[in-house]
């Protein structure tokens, strides 16, 4: 039995109205935390549910709020990051889209845990209709008394604001954030100073992802622990998976972490297999950051254990034979796919969106595309293999945020478990069957 | 006088006086109120959005200077931003910018050869705008629709599971709809700021 927490009402008709959110339970856990619980006691149970960053880097959540500076008398501030961008990932435009009061709800309670007075969202360029979706919601939340001064009739006010980006990867790292917040380019900053000391316009400040937000009001109603029993082990809780790639059913499911991949990527309410009746060939599973990995390693771990969506799970191995659940985008490659290609393709995409700050990232991920551009093109030498590995290594851990290590994964995990792929392109470029 | 030679987007800009309209003023006025006292350097992103939709769909040095002063910040700091992000054009475009994913999710789902099929059907290379103004291509990174690969956005709307078909449709109806109407700006600004 499948069990939900985000989407459990997705389909009742009309959920993305307060008034009817609101009769499906909505916003109880912003009236049960103002009225009896301590913004302390939100941060532990948070704490206690064990819920990890849903953004890609798995921090813990309840972690990352305690670090806030209470002694710092600058205001203390709340972004929301819904500047979903990595290539794969669409879950938070699904939610925002579909159920955006269960944001506004975990943002209330958040603001309230942190003792922040304002929230910002911050939604990428590109989502523009999802603004007016999110703008309306916090219109109702007004409205409704949930929002704005003296939320039901306390002492507490809380208001959230929408921010626009303008089309930049990077701002989804949270310092670039916080700097595109100010009005500047997504470069990211220098930690420490993390931002729940130093954070927007210096006061302490927590970004939390859209996903990670949306499952607070569960926890505050029902406690850290009734939310440790979802799920498996230390990944407690459900994720939500954005499935795309050669599959019959791409789309957004949320499944309680512990579900095996092989279940995920076959059974009919989920994937429901490889589109055509084509092979398995390779998956990248949390995002095009984290390694790729061939067919037998998705499905099984190089120890033969059946490979779970849990964070300990998909990591299993190392980097070796293992890769990360990350933001949760699943990509599956069909047996035609040109793992060359796609490498080239995700190299240009990471030279294209990064913020040029650190020369390891600035000039590295340029000279990956280029060597991974004439590799693919029929113009590769056998040591330009080597050299791209070369490359990602110095690229990896020598930059200020993790765009480097980003974009040094990709290509370093996909040479790591298709080497004889790049080989056959370099020795033999025409016998690779991509017509595009 | 510019010096011609000088191959920089900020350069050889026409120069005209700009200034919001009032009803644009009232809401320009609310989004500054989002940020604290003195952090109206923040509205930033936004305006530029709005001055872009409003002025000739890109921004010209003399709209990012006419912004630089509604927010009482050097033209510098618009200059770096603009040219950062890759919403803000620095350049004219058609009527209708369409913007088709060309990262791997999209490509393995036949994003490439959608991307092919818009160059021969506008006649145009990724990155120009067609003769008559009214569409410019730009190939742009993921957009966040992996699951219903290809996509491509064009303005404010997704257009998702392409395929040659319904490009055809699409443009057909752009191209329709320009030819009936008055040239008129998308609403999103209206509807969502």
């Amino acid at each position: 039995m499948e069990r939900k927490i985000l989407l459990k009402n997705i389909a009742v008709p009309g959920i993305r109205t307060f008034e009817v959110f609101r009769s499906t339970g909505g916003y109880r856990s912003v009236e049960k935390a103002l009225k009896t619980m301590s913004p302390d006691e939100v941060v532990e149970e948070v704490k206690k549910s064990g819920l990890r960053g849903r953004g890609g880097a798995g921090f813990p959540a309840g972690m990352k709020w305690s670090f806030i500076d209470k002694k710092s008398d600058k205001p203390r501030y709340l972004i929301c990051n819904a500047d979903e961008s990595e290539p794969g990932t669409f879950k938070d435009r699904f939610l925002m889209e579909k159920i955006p009061h269960l944001l506004i709800e975990g943002m209330i309670c958040s603001c309230y845990a942190l003792g922040a007075k304002t929230g910002y969202i911050y939604v990428r360029g590109e989502y523009k209709y999802i603004i007016g979706i999110l703008n309306e919601a916090i219109r109702e939340a007004n409205a409704n008394g949930f929002l704005g001064k003296n939320i039901l009739g306390s002492s507490y006010s809380i208001d959230i604001h929408v921010h626009s980006g303008a089309g930049a990867y990077i701002c989804g790292e949270e310092t670039a954030m916080i700097e595109s917040l100010e009005g500047k380019r997504g470069n990211p900053r220098i930690k420490p100073p993390f931002p729940a000391v130093v954070g927007l316009y210096g006061g302490p400040t927590v970004v939390n992802n859209v996903e990670t937000l949306a499952n607070i009001g569960f926890i505050v109603n029902q406690g850290g622990t009734e939310y440790a029993r979802y799920g498996s082990g230390k990944s407690t809780g459900t994720k939500l998976i954005s499935a795309c790639g050669n599959i019959n059913n791409p789309g957004v499911y949320e499944i309680e972490l512990g579900l095996s991949v092989r279940e995920f990527l076959y059974d009919p309410q989920y994937c429901g297999g490889i589109k055509n009746d084509k092979k398995l060939k390779a998956v990248i599973a949390g995002g095009s950051s984290v390694p790729i990995l061939p067919a037998n390693l998705i499905l099984q771990t190089a120890s033969g254990e059946e490979r779970l969506f849990t964070y300990e799970s998909l990591a299993e191995g190392g980097f070796v034979s293992g890769t990360m659940l990350g933001s949760g985008g699943f990509i599956v490659y069909d047996e035609d796919a040109c793992i060359v290609r796609n490498t080239w393709n995700l190299a240009r995409f990471y030279h294209h969106e990064s913020c040029g700050q650190c020369s390891p990232c600035r000039e590295g991920t340029g000279w990956m595309e280029n060597v991974l551009h004439r590799i693919e093109n029929g113009q590769g030498r056998t040591r330009d293999i080597d050299l791209l590995v070369s490359i990602a290594a110095k690229i990896e851990g020598n930059t200020i945020c993790p765009l480097g290590d980003a974009a040094a994964w990709p290509v370093a995990s996909a040479i790591r478990h298709f080497r004889h792929e790049f080989e056959e392109h370099v020795l033999h470029p025409e016998r690779c069957g991509h017509d595009l | 006088m510019l010096d011609k030679k000088i191959n920089h987007p900020l350069h050889g800009k026409k120069n005209k006086s700009f200034c919001f309209s009032d009803a644009t003023m009232v809401k320009v006025q609310k989004i500054i109120a989002r940020y604290p006292e003195g952090r109206q350097k923040s509205a930033l992103l936004p305006l530029l959005h709005i001055a872009q939709e409003e002025f000739e769909g890109y921004l010209s040095v003399d709209v990012m200077d006419y912004v630089a002063g509604l927010l009482n910040i050097q033209p510098i700091e618009v200059y770096e931003v603009a040219t950062f992000y890759s919403q803000y054009y620095l350049d004219s475009v058609g009527k209708n910018v369409i913007e088709i994913c060309r990262t791997g999710p999209c490509a393995i789902c036949g994003g490439e050869k959608m991307q092919q099929y818009l160059e021969k059907r506008l006649n145009i290379k990724t990155g120009e705008t067609t003769p008559d103004g009214l569409f410019t291509l730009k190939a742009v990174e993921c957009l966040g629709a992996c699951g219903s690969a290809p996509v491509m956005q064009i303005n404010t709307e997704f257009y998702e599971f392409l395929t040659k078909e319904k490009i055809d449709q699409i443009l057909d109806e752009l191209t329709l709809k320009a030819k009936e109407e008055k040239p008129e700006k998308s609403l999103w600004k209206e509807k969502f700021f």
